[in-house]
């Protein structure tokens, strides 16, 4: 087998992971919120494209946008009405609350939509195969590659290089010291929490060709939001990137040489990841 | 509270006391074990509205007496959420009769409790090969994989010329069994499998593509892939065409898990060519099974269609009446088993019977190509093998002796 494609297809699981968990790195990783309802978001998100399409004739790439204003302005909504009582409350309370949250989504769309698979319809030019010149390798994979490196490098530089982004990190580290130097934190909080949901409901679009689409969707791979977002560090966007694209690349290549572990590996990866580096891979000591 | 209780009382009396001349209205109770929700909620929902259309069209299969059925939800396939469903359904529902089962483990697991309380199980899924021996109270109205798996091994060679194989399957029994059986068959008639690739679990679909990535790399003739119908499915279509494994010159073979009817249409021309082989297709040429879709879509929308699961739900059912009528009414489990084995029936899917000897069922296999026609994905039939039995018990296969 040549080692080019088992690169590429490695680079490409790992941009899944990315790529659906990006969302939950920013509401549970730099709000410190136990956001478990992120694959609900993801969920919305995939259906907010798969109706707009079918009914509504929209592109695939309009719908994403679409897709991402949608379940920002729903998020906002709930984070106003709900979530934000919880900012403060214990961690326990918010994992009860946010799975609760999950159910109510599961149930909705079971009821409104129905309980079977929905498929995201890619345009033309996403499908098959692309000519690298040196290789041909599917065009999805290529396409997921190239999104989730420009994802990583908008959000590092809107969270790192930005005054928005300095200020969602004071108001994380401390609270009411940026609230008394002008902070509005209830807005920003707001904000950023659209931005986390809205990014979840892109990586449920961009991700439904790979792991599907259905009312199941947010508890079944909760597990991978998790992990991903807990290998990486609580904090970082860049954390996590990484952490996706090493535990993506390791579990294809272990797939392909020992089909035998089918899905351990992952686990077995962010265990031997976790044992190493507790606060992962790249957070802060004691965070 | 007192007096009403009485007065239904005496009303049931009475009812009896005119009825008892005549026939007496019997209530058969049937236990319905279906994964309602979660992973397995559409195959449920297919095997239900099979049942449904069943009672609709045949409103008089039972002839006087009544059916009640009280559906349990199974949820995921591990097994133990059906065992307690079938506990509760025995010891308080106390049905007659328990059908359903999709997931075999449901099935291996609810196999110990039927026979200890006698109660006849009609298995309308399940279908690792030697479920029909854990019980003697079990017969089965669906399919063993050998049924489809052995019969595509010898259609391989001899329709498709094929000489080398890979095989990808779940890791889990019904898997094991379609990749045995497909081997067995193929290698009989002078094949050769060159490698096996199990493909994760049935729980949650996994990304194919390092595994097909895998049978790509070793340029097999055919690929023959054995999923859970339904989403693996969808999938696996999707993985081949994207990684150009047909431009490869690499057959994506499978039995018909692979082309779920209601899944077609959704696969778009990527399904164009796929060669399946399967007992039943909702593109099937006979009478019964254009009164069974006709009804399936006046109920549930021009869009819908049975697939096999649905008509298993369906032939399920009319095994069940059978027995209803055979026995007047009073499901005694020996004298149940007894009227189902041998019973034949004409369904959908075209003449069935359930081999007396092994209560497992006996039919037909089509093979079939997927072919576009009039803007919508058909399965055209291009070969018919006849009064196909579970080879794994013909052969006395490992655990099927």
């Amino acid at each position: 087998m040549d080692p080019v494609s088992i690169l590429l297809g490695g680079l490409a699981s790992g941009m899944v992971l990315f790529i659906v968990s990006v969302g939950l790195s920013v509401t549970m990783g730099l709000m410190g919120f136990v956001n478990l309802a992120h694959g609900g978001f993801a969920m919305l998100g995939g259906y907010a494209i798969v109706l707009a399409m079918r009914h509504w004739g929209v592109g695939f790439l309009p719908a994403l946008a679409l897709a991402f204003v949608a379940v920002a302005a729903l998020s906002v909504v709930l984070e106003r009405l709900l979530y934000a009582r919880l900012y403060r409350a214990s961690e326990l309370d918010q994992v009860l609350f946010t799975i609760g949250l999950v159910f109510v989504m599961t149930a909705t769309v079971t009821v409104g939509v129905g309980p079977e698979t929905q498929v995201v319809q890619l345009p033309e030019w996403l499908r098959g195969q692309t000519d690298l010149g040196f290789i041909k390798y599917r065009t999805y994979s290529l396409a997921l590659i190239v999104s989730g490196t420009a994802l990583v490098i908008v959000l590092w530089l809107g969270f790192e290089r930005t005054r928005f982004g300095a200020r969602i990190r004071a108001a994380v580290d401390n609270r009411r010291m940026a609230q008394s130097l002008g902070v509005d934190v209830g807005r920003l909080f707001a904000v950023t929490f659209a931005i986390g949901s809205g990014l979840a409901a892109v990586g449920g679009g961009l991700g439904a060709e790979i792991l599907g689409l259905d009312p199941n969707y947010p508890l079944r791979y909760l597990v991978y939001f998790l992990i991903v977002v807990s290998v990486g560090g609580l904090g970082r966007v860049t954390g996590v990137f990484y952490a996706a694209l090493l535990i993506g690349v390791l579990d294809f290549v272990l797939k392909i040489y020992f089909p035998k572990g089918g899905t351990v590996f992952i686990y077995v990866l962010a265990l031997l990841l976790l044992l190493w580096r507790p606060q992962g891979l790249f957070g802060k000591r004691g965070a | 509270m007192r007096i009403s209780k009485i007065w239904k009382y005496s009303l049931v009396a009475a009812s009896l006391a005119a009825f008892a001349a005549a026939a007496p209205a019997q209530t058969v109770k049937v236990g319905v074990v279906l994964p309602y929700s979660g992973v397995g909620a559409e195959f449920a929902q297919q095997v239900d509205r099979g049942i449904q259309v069943f009672m609709k069209l045949n409103p008089k299969a039972f002839g006087p007496y009544k059916v009640e059925l009280i559906k349990r939800d199974s949820k995921n396939p591990s097994g133990a959420e059906a065992k307690t469903a079938v506990q509760e359904l025995i010891a308080q529902e106390k049905v007659d009769i328990l059908t359903g089962f999709i997931y075999s483990p449901d099935a291996i697991a609810s196999a110990p409790l039927a026979t200890e309380a006698k109660k006849p199980m009609v298995i309308m899924n399940a279908g690792t090969a030697w479920i029909t021996n854990l019980s003697p109270m079990i017969s089965r109205v669906s399919f063993s994989m050998w049924h489809s798996g052995f019969a595509m091994g010898e259609a391989s060679t001899k329709n498709l010329k094929a000489k080398t194989a890979v095989i990808g399957y779940t890791d889990y029994p019904p898997g094991k069994d379609s990749l045995d059986a497909f081997k067995r068959g193929f290698e009989a008639t002078g094949g050769q499998v060159i490698d096996t690739i199990p493909m994760g679990g049935p729980g949650q679909v996994p990304d194919f593509t390092p595994f097909f990535q895998r049978a790509k790399g070793k340029k097999p003739d055919v690929f023959y892939v054995f999923v859970p119908s339904g989403d693996h499915a969808v999938a696996v279509m999707k993985t081949y065409n994207a990684l150009g494994m047909r431009q490869a010159g690499i057959k994506l073979i499978g039995p018909g898990d692979l082309t779920p009817d209601y899944k077609l249409q959704g696969m778009g021309d990527d399904a164009v060519g796929l060669i399946t082989i399967h007992h039943y297709n909702a593109d099937l040429d006979n009478p019964q099974n254009k009164r069974f879709v006709e009804a399936w879509k006046k109920d549930y929308g021009p869009t819908a269609t049975p697939d096999f699961m649905g008509v298993q739900g369906y032939d399920g059912m009319a095994a069940i009446a059978h027995a209803v009528v055979t026995l007047k009414g009073r499901l005694d489990p020996e004298k149940t088993l007894d009227a189902l084995k041998g019973w034949k029936f004409n369904s959908p899917r075209g003449p069935i019977m359930i081999d007396p000897a092994t209560r497992d069922i006996v039919m037909n296999e089509y093979l079939s190509e997927v072919v576009k026609s009039g803007g919508r994905l058909v399965q055209k039939n291009i070969g018919t093998i006849n009064a196909v039995k579970d080879m794994c018990k013909e052969l006395k296969e490992g655990r099927c002796k």
